[in-house]
This record gives C-alpha cells, structure tokens and sequence, in this order.
C-alpha cells in the first residue's frame, strides 16, 4: 500500500509543533477523503460492520452532524476523545502491534522475528538468500484485522522463517533469545526442536574434513563438561535456605546484607586459595630454613588473641618464608657449578608476584561487579513517574511471613500517602527564621562528629605513640619472666581501644542524627554512611602511620628482628578483637536490649537491625585483611573463619531478636553504594598501602623473603636482570622494565589516558540522556497522533453509517474480502 | 556458519543443558526431604501428580492447591500470578506451567520477560490494558485498609497520568515497560526463591 506507507512517513517527517495542527489537519484531510473512497478499506470496515452492526447501536456515541469539516476540527477532536469508542474501533485498537506484545502468540513471534533479524545483521552472519525476508517490517505487512484461517497461515509463514533466523544464530544469542521470548515452555521445546531438525537437514551439505571435526567434537565436549560444571555450581548455592528464610522474614534490605557478606567471603576464599597454593605449601613441603632464630618464650592461651608467641614463628607470617631458590633435597644432584636441581622455586619473586597478581585479579573482579551493579541501578531520568513506580515495583514478593507481609502493607500505605501529600500540599514556608534555625541545627550535629572523630584519633595516635614508647623502654630493660603475660596483654591494648570507639561512636552518630530530625530517610541512610566512613578511615589511616611510619622505619628501637612479621601480628590482634567486639556488641545491643525494651521500657516493638552499620563493619574488617595479606599470608583465613561464624550468629541473633525495618530501604541503590564503598576506599586503600611499602620500605635483613634487598620490589628487577644475563636474547626485556616500569612518566601517562577515557564516556552518558528525552517527545507525539487518526477514522464510520449504510453494504456483498 | 555438523551435537547439548540448567537451578529447595521442583509440585497434590513424567502426562493441578504454597500463601497477588501462567486461564497449572512460573519469578529472568508478565499480574480483568479499576484493584490490595477511597482515587490517576505516554488514560505495555525500565528495584522486588 503506498499510499499507507507514504501516509505513515509523512507522519513522521513532517510534524511539528502542536500549534500548527490547522495545517496538519488540511493536509490529512484530502488524504482521508482519498480513502475513505477506497474500495479496500470500504470493504475493511463494511466487513466489519457486517459482524457487529447490532451492537453499534449500543455503543454508539453522540456526533453532531457536519456540514463542513474544516471549520470543525477542533471541537470534533475534542468531542471524540471524551467518548467512547464503537466496537469497530475497539476491535482495530486491539489487534494493533503494540496492543499486543506478550498477549498474542503471532504477535510475540513476530516480534522475535524482528529481533533476531536485526540480531543476525548486528552479528553480520549471512543469511541464506532465500530466507532474506522481503521487508523489515511486518507491522505494516501483516497486521490487518484477520480471519481465523487467515491467522493460522500467517502465523506458520512467521514460525517458519523465526526458526530459520534462530537456527543461523550462533548458539549463545540462540539461548538467550530462546530463554527471553514470553511463550510457555512446551512452545519453546517445539521451536528448539524445529531449529535443531533444521539444522540436522542441512547436515548433509556441508561436509567437514575430519582433522577439523575432530577438533570440533573435543571443544564441543569441553563446553558440555563446562555447562555442566557451572550447573553443578550454581544449584551448590551456599546458604539457600538460610537466605530464603531471611529474606521471606525480613525483605530484601536486610537480606543484601546478608549476601555482602556472602560476597566478601568469596573473596577471601579466592585470596586463601591463591596465597595456600603458591606460597604456603611450597614453604610448608621444604624443610625450614635453617639460619633463623627461635625464640619462643610465650604463655598458651594468650597466644590465639595476640598472635604471637608460638605462631609467630610459623607459616602465619612473613618471617618464617625462605628468601632463597627452594629445591626438595632429594632430587637435588651436584653438577659442576653448584647444585641445580630440576625443580626449583624462587620464593622472593613468587612472593612478590603471588601478592601482587591476587590484588589485581581483586581489582578486576571488584570493578567488574561494580559496574554491572550500577548499570543495573543507575537510571539517568530519575525524576519523572515516582508514584507509579512506587505502585508497581515496592512490592516486595519475596516476604512470606504474615506479620512481615503486614508490615509491608503498613510500610507501602505510609509511603504512597506522603507521595500523595506532596501533592496535594502547598509548598510549606518556612520562615527564615525556622530554616536558619535547621542549618544551625544540622551545622552543629556536624559539628560533633567531625569533633569526636578527631578527638578519637587523636587519641588512638597518643596512644598507641605512648604504648611503642612503653615497649622500647621495657625492651631497653632486661626483660623478666613476670613481665611477660602483662608484655603479651599491653599488645592488645590498642586494638581494644579501636574497636571500642569502633562500637561507641556510630551509636553516637545514631543520636546525634535522631536529634536533627532528617525528614526523608534517605538522605538519613547517606549521612550516617558518610560519618561511620569518615571515622573508619581515618583511624585505619593513623593506624597505617604508626605501623609504617614508626615501626617500620626503625625497627630496631623496638628490638625486632622482623617488623613484617610484627605488623602482620598486629593486624591479626585487630582482625580478631574487631570479632570479639562484633560478638559482644550482638549480644548486648540486640539482645539484652530487646530484653531491656520489652520488659523495662514496655515497648511492643522489637529493635531494628541497623543495616548500614553492620554492612561498614564488614567492609572494616576487609579492609584489614587486605591490608595484612603481604604481611601475613594465612590472614584470610582467619577472615573466612570469622566471616562464616558472623553470618550463622547474625542471622540468630536477626531472628531472634529483630524486626522488619517500617522504614523504605532502597535495597539495589544500596547494594552499589557498598560494593563502591568496598572498592573505593577500602581495596583501594589497603593496595595503596601495600604498594608503598612494597616500593619504598626496606625489608628487615633477618627475615622474610626479601631480607638483603633494597625493597620488595627489587626482586623482580633482580630476576629481570639475571634472565637478560642469562640469556642475551631477552635484554630487551630488562631495558623495556627499566623504561617503562620505573619511570614515573609512564604511570602518569597511563593515568592521563585513563582520564580521558573517563571524561569520554561521560560525554557519551550525557549525550544518550539527550537522546532519551528526544524519544520521550516523539513517544508522546506519536500518541497525539494515534488519537487523532482514531478519532478520524471513528468519524468517517460514523458518517458512513449515518449518511448510506444500506448502499455500502450492498456493494460489499459482491465483492470478496481477500 | 562454520562448522554445522558437530554444531548438531553440541545443539543437542545445548539446548539439554540450557533445559536442565533452567531447572536444575531452580530445583534446590530441601523441602520436607524432596529436592526438585518436580518434588515440590507433586506435593501439592500427591494423589494427582505421578512421579514418573516419561510419558508427559496431562495432568494440571487447581489453582486453590497452588496458592497454598508457602512461597504464595500470603502474597496478596497470588491468584492473579497462577492465572498468569496458566493456559486457561482460569489458574490450572500444568507442571510445565510451574516451571515456567517460577524461572519467569527468578533472579535469572532477563529483566523484559519479568515486566511482560507483571502486566500480565496486573492487568485484572484481562483486557491487554492497566486501566483504572485494575489499577484501584491493584492497590487495594497492596495496602488494604491503609488508604481512604479519596487517596485511592487519587493515587490511580497520578499514576496513570505520569505513566501514560500516548494519552488514552490507560496502560498499555509498551508505558508500563517504559516505566518499569526507569524502576532500578524492579528485578528484585519481582522475585521468589524457591
């Protein structure tokens, strides 16, 4: 129909802005005329008529009667669009494309087909030619109003050629073209079928030579194995059962919590995995290096809270790993320049690339997680559509409990009356004096935050200055065997302070935040985050100060042989008393204070469990065991162990003694923020940290495996070295390392480009919203289109059967619908 | 396209493990001792569920059994979710229906099939539309005695206003799928574990 689609493009083209409609209408009008005296269409809608001309009657809607069209456009237009339609139309609207999405099953295979084609195109696999379609867009082909037999026909040609464009697809885009189409699963099984005996007859063609299908047959066999182990994998799922059940009490809040937790305990089994398998058993397997000192003189007991004593001279930490070539003693053979054995295993440079290979395979997965986390939640058009949102995504399906589910009700009900008091409401003055009298407010609660963190640091950095100055004194003393259980208890003393403070402020904050009365409860959730954040790093940055820049840099005031294994004691203290406190701080604050609120205060409600809280101790705690991994490679264990006791007494505690929170908790936006949080601050300050020293501290000359060097890092440069002497043919590589690996320009090159490939990308960002907000418009135009044509189109049946129904209808007679 | 013959098999492979891994991912759930999905729908009615499926038995459980399921039992669209999937309509589920339902309802669901079958919960009197007495329904049930009838009202036609894109004062899909791509939280507050 050329006229139709000339129609259709003129449509697109050549509208305006709504102020021209007069000259739009002109125009449409011959047009309209044109076809309204077109045998087809007479015969569309006579046909129609013919099956429901009874029940017009009913719906019939009031039409003034026209004398001219021109001069009433306007009011027509009006007029139509408050009535109601005539079953005609209605039938017509409701077999429309876009009506039909997901209902009709050739409509959803229509659709299919589209996509594939346009899939195939983007692949640029080619099709056959006798299965290159003969137009792109079936709309305008095939949606007429149909016959029953009609249909069937129609509806096997689309299955057909759907199943033609799948089977040139490759196999993942079939698979997920496959698990996307709406269709129940019995008419997915038929399609995969047709497409796999389509594929089978076509077999016969193409024949392979059969080195190569050989070749296939194993990768095909690899895959399978693939596909099955991830299988196996994901129905392994750990904690199903326990989520389920949090989840169904508690909503999808508290639940996120639970799966952080879960997350962070994947990345340290990853991180014990790497350390056990390069460093621990290849140390553990040889026998211990036998120039080092053992001196162990410690009271049990105490040894598993400081870490030191029997453990400090033991696989736990750096010390204890050989800073030569290991080689097991039995294969070893003399030769004519020294031993040189088949096996051997050079510590210092797997050490040092074992480290560094598992930050950056961290990285890489934590930036990947975060970005595909925050392209899930980040939608740039945020503003427009808040109720109707609210009305269809808030309900959380996955609450099973009744009481929760009740709870939900209330929560849902309180959130959709202050969206709709919004509304309503005029704008609230508040008098100037009430508003300065809100920031003096919020200044102030400031105010003492920032205040009490920085008197808490200070106080952490006298401290532990005064605990070190301690120590050299009673090191400079000879040392006597009383002294020693109160040595062994005063190393404890600042990781005790720290996580009381660690404990004491974010309930500080808590108050200070319930006495500035935040009116919404997100901007809230954003301001305790950002005060506990404020006060985490700022204590592990003085903490970072006072390992690496007191104990590291004179070790010998302290009297230590190995300030390495020192530094990873210390961050095993802190680990453990951080779980210590966590314990504690369950049992008191949700526990007994359940018991204190219920029987003391006689309040019905149970406490809530503070999300943001808990979720910024567990990145603390990560932080920490990041930090501690180069100087004690089995601290991921220690991390895993207290990660998989926090999530069974968490979860008791969880349902023992709290409560669905009634306040909204947006859970995916959250769920970015931690992950964020996680990379951001924590990772990438722990791999700075661990970065500086590796660049610049000087290993301790009596133990470790990089004792002699100038710093950690020299022993890839060594390594390069020997390879280029060994071996004049890779001298290159020692030049390539000295240029680009030591040279600051490079790195800062790197940086500049990883800048602009940013700045690039948000260009990118802002250019789509532009387009998005283009689309929005001609959306809605397209609609005020829609209107008008069915308002037309309403009003030349409604003449037509006003002016001659019994002349039109004797003409359809003769004729055929085709 | 390369390679057409071994593709045969690994389609075959392919599309069994694309099939099991469906519900062999969905089919976890220690249940009173049954672990597959086929275990939890026989349960729901053992006296006309056989255990064997090689010969594909048409057998369809009611919708009153269905909606008896802890995971439904007191989600207050449960009826409207089983007639969704149901072939009739009228809520019997057949077993491929069940499987059907609750892989739709995962979290492996892309994000399109979720919102096609939301509209489909929602649409009450089934007529490919979100009017406003489905949506009035729709809320109703959401919040059962927390709104006057004033703020219902009120509620349904902000809603519809700000969703409604070509102007005919009801939801057709392509507005409520346009509205629902703009809801981050979509994907996970559409989800039941099972």
């Amino acid at each position: 129909m050329a006229g139709r689609v000339g129609f259709h493009s003129d449509l697109i083209t050549d509208i305006e802005s709504p102020a021209d409609e007069e000259g739009v209408h002109d125009s449409f009008c011959q047009l309209i005329e044109e076809q309204s005296h077109d045998h087809h269409d007479a015969i569309e809608m006579t046909s129609l008529e013919l099956e429901e001309e009874s029940r017009d009657d009913v719906m019939h809607l009031e039409s003034p009667v026209y004398l001219r069209v021109d001069s009433e456009e306007p009011q027509h237009m009006e007029c139509l669009i408050g009535g109601r339609w005539s079953s005609d139309t209605l039938k017509v609207l409701s077999s429309m494309p876009s009506r039909t999405i997901g209902r009709s099953r050739g409509a959803i295979i229509s659709q299919y087909y589209n996509r594939t084609l346009q899939l195939r195109r983007r692949r640029q696999s080619r099709p056959s030619i006798q299965h290159f379609p003969r137009s792109a867009r079936p709309s305008i082909r095939g949606h007429r109003v149909e016959t029953d037999a009609d249909e069937y026909e129609e509806d096997d040609n689309k299955r057909e050629r759907l199943v033609n464009n799948l089977q040139n697809l490759s196999a993942n885009d079939r698979v997920r073209m496959l698990r996307a189409m709406p269709l129940s699963l019995s008419e997915k099984k038929e399609l995969r079928m047709l497409v796999l005996n389509k594929a089978e007859h076509s077999l016969s063609q193409n024949q392979i030579p059969c080195c190569s299908q050989l070749k296939y047959y194993i990768i095909i066999a690899v895959r399978h194995g693939w596909y099955g182990w991830l299988s196996f994998l994901s129905s392994l799922q750990l904690w199903q059962t326990a989520l389920k059940c949090v989840g169904g009490h508690f909503g999808t809040g508290v639940l996120s919590y639970f799966l952080f937790l879960r997350t962070l305990l994947f990345f340290n089994v990853f991180l014990f995995l790497v350390t056990a398998l390069f460093l621990v058993v290849p140390q553990a397997v040889v026998a211990p290096d036998p120039g080092r000192n053992t001196s162990v003189t410690s009271l049990w007991g105490l040894e598993v809270l400081t870490g030191a004593g029997y453990f400090s001279d033991s696989l736990m930490y750096y010390g204890y790993y050989s800073h030569q070539t290991l080689q097991p003693k039995h294969s070893c053979s003399k030769s004519i320049n020294g031993t040189s054995c088949g096996l051997s295993y050079n510590m210092p440079l797997v050490y040092f690339f074992t480290i560094g290979a598992a930050f950056f395979i961290t990285c890489i997965i934590l930036v990947y997680t975060m970005s595909k986390s925050f392209g899930q939640s980040f939608r740039i058009d945020k503003s427009k559509g808040l109720l109707a949102i609210k009305v269809f995504s808030s309900w959380d399906y996955k609450v099973s409990k009744k009481s929760s589910v009740r709870l939900q009700r209330a929560n849902i009900g309180t959130q959709l009356k202050e969206l709709v008091a919004e509304v309503n409401r005029e704008e609230l003055k508040f008098s100037v004096l009430t508003r300065l009298f809100r920031v003096f407010i919020h200044m102030l609660a400031w105010l003492m935050c920032l205040g009490s963190t920085l008197a808490c640091v200070l106080a952490v950095f006298y401290f532990s200055e005064h605990m070190h100055k301690k120590d050299v004194e009673t090191r400079t003393r000879t040392s006597s065997s009383d002294g020693v259980m109160l040595k062994e208890a005063s190393l404890l003393a600042v990781p005790v302070l720290v996580s009381c403070i660690n404990v004491i402020l974010p309930g500080f904050f808590n108050a200070v935040a319930w006495m500035e009365e935040y009116d919404s409860p997100s901007v809230l959730n954003y301001v305790s985050i950002s005060r506990n954040l404020l006060l985490k790093v700022s204590v592990l940055g003085v903490l970072c100060h006072h390992w690496l820049g007191r104990v590291a840099s004179d070790p010998e005031q302290l009297g230590l042989q190995c300030w390495e294994s020192f530094v990873g004691q210390e961050l095993y203290r802190f680990l453990l008393m951080d779980f210590i406190f966590m314990l504690l701080d369950t049992f008191f604050g949700e526990f007994l204070w359940r018991l204190f609120s219920q029987k003391a205060l006689k309040r019905k409600r149970k406490p809530v469990f503070d999300i943001a809280r808990n979720v910024l101790e567990l990145i603390y705690g990560q932080t920490l065991a990041w930090l501690g991994v180069l100087f004690s490679p089995l601290l991921p264990v220690v991390q895993i162990i207290k990660l998989l006791f926090l999530f069974y007494m968490k979860k008791v505690s969880l349902m023992m003694n709290c409560q669905a929170s009634g306040k909204p908790w947006r859970a995916s936006q959250m769920t970015t923020i931690f992950i964020t949080l996680l990379c951001f601050p924590s990772f990438l300050g722990a791999s700075v940290c661990v970065t500086y020293t590796m660049w610049t501290m000087k290993p301790s000359a009596g133990c470790g495996p990089f004792r002699g060097l100038k710093t950690m890092f020299q022993a890839g440069k060594l390594w390069v070295q020997k390879l280029a002497a060994d071996n004049p043919n890779l001298s290159w590589l020692a030049s390539a390392h000295s240029y680009l690996v030591e040279n600051p320009l490079f790195l800062f090159l790197c940086a500049a480009i990883f800048l602009i490939v940013i700045y690039f990308h948000s260009q990118v960002v802002d250019g789509q919203r532009k387009i998005i907000e283009l689309l929005q418009e001609q959306i809605e135009n397209e609609g005020g289109d829609k209107k008008f044509l069915i308002t037309r189109l309403q009003d030349i049946h409604e003449r037509k059967r006003v002016v001659s129904p019994r002349g039109v209808r004797g003409a359809s007679e003769d004729s055929s619908y085709s | 396209m390369t390679g057409t013959a071994p593709s045969i098999v690994h389609e075959q492979h392919q599309s069994a493990s694309f099939h099991l891994s469906t519900l062999l991912r969905l089919s976890v759930c220690p249940h009173n001792g049954e672990t597959s999905l086929h275990g939890r729908y026989h349960e729901l009615a053992p006296h006309l569920v056989p255990m064997d499926y090689t010969n594909d038995p048409d057998v369809k459980i009611p919708l009153a059994l269905i909606v008896n399921m802890p995971e439904l039992k007191e989600n207050p669209f449960r009826n409207r979710i089983v007639e969704s999937f149901s072939e009739d309509g009228q809520g019997n589920l057949s077993f491929n229906d069940f499987v059907d339902m609750f892989s739709v309802l995962s979290e492996m669901a892309p994000r399109e099939l979720k919102a096609i079958y939301a509209f489909k919960i929602y649409d009450f009197n089934v007529d490919n539309y979100i009017c406003k007495e489905d949506l009035e329904q729709t809320l109703n049930r959401l919040t059962k005695e927390e709104l006057t009838p004033e703020e219902v009202i009120l509620v349904c036609e902000k809603a519809i206003e700000e969703a409604d894109l070509d102007g005919d004062s009801k939801l057709s899909f392509a507005d409520f799928e346009n509205m629902i791509s703009r809801a981050p939280d979509f994907l996970s507050t559409f989800h039941i574990r099972i």
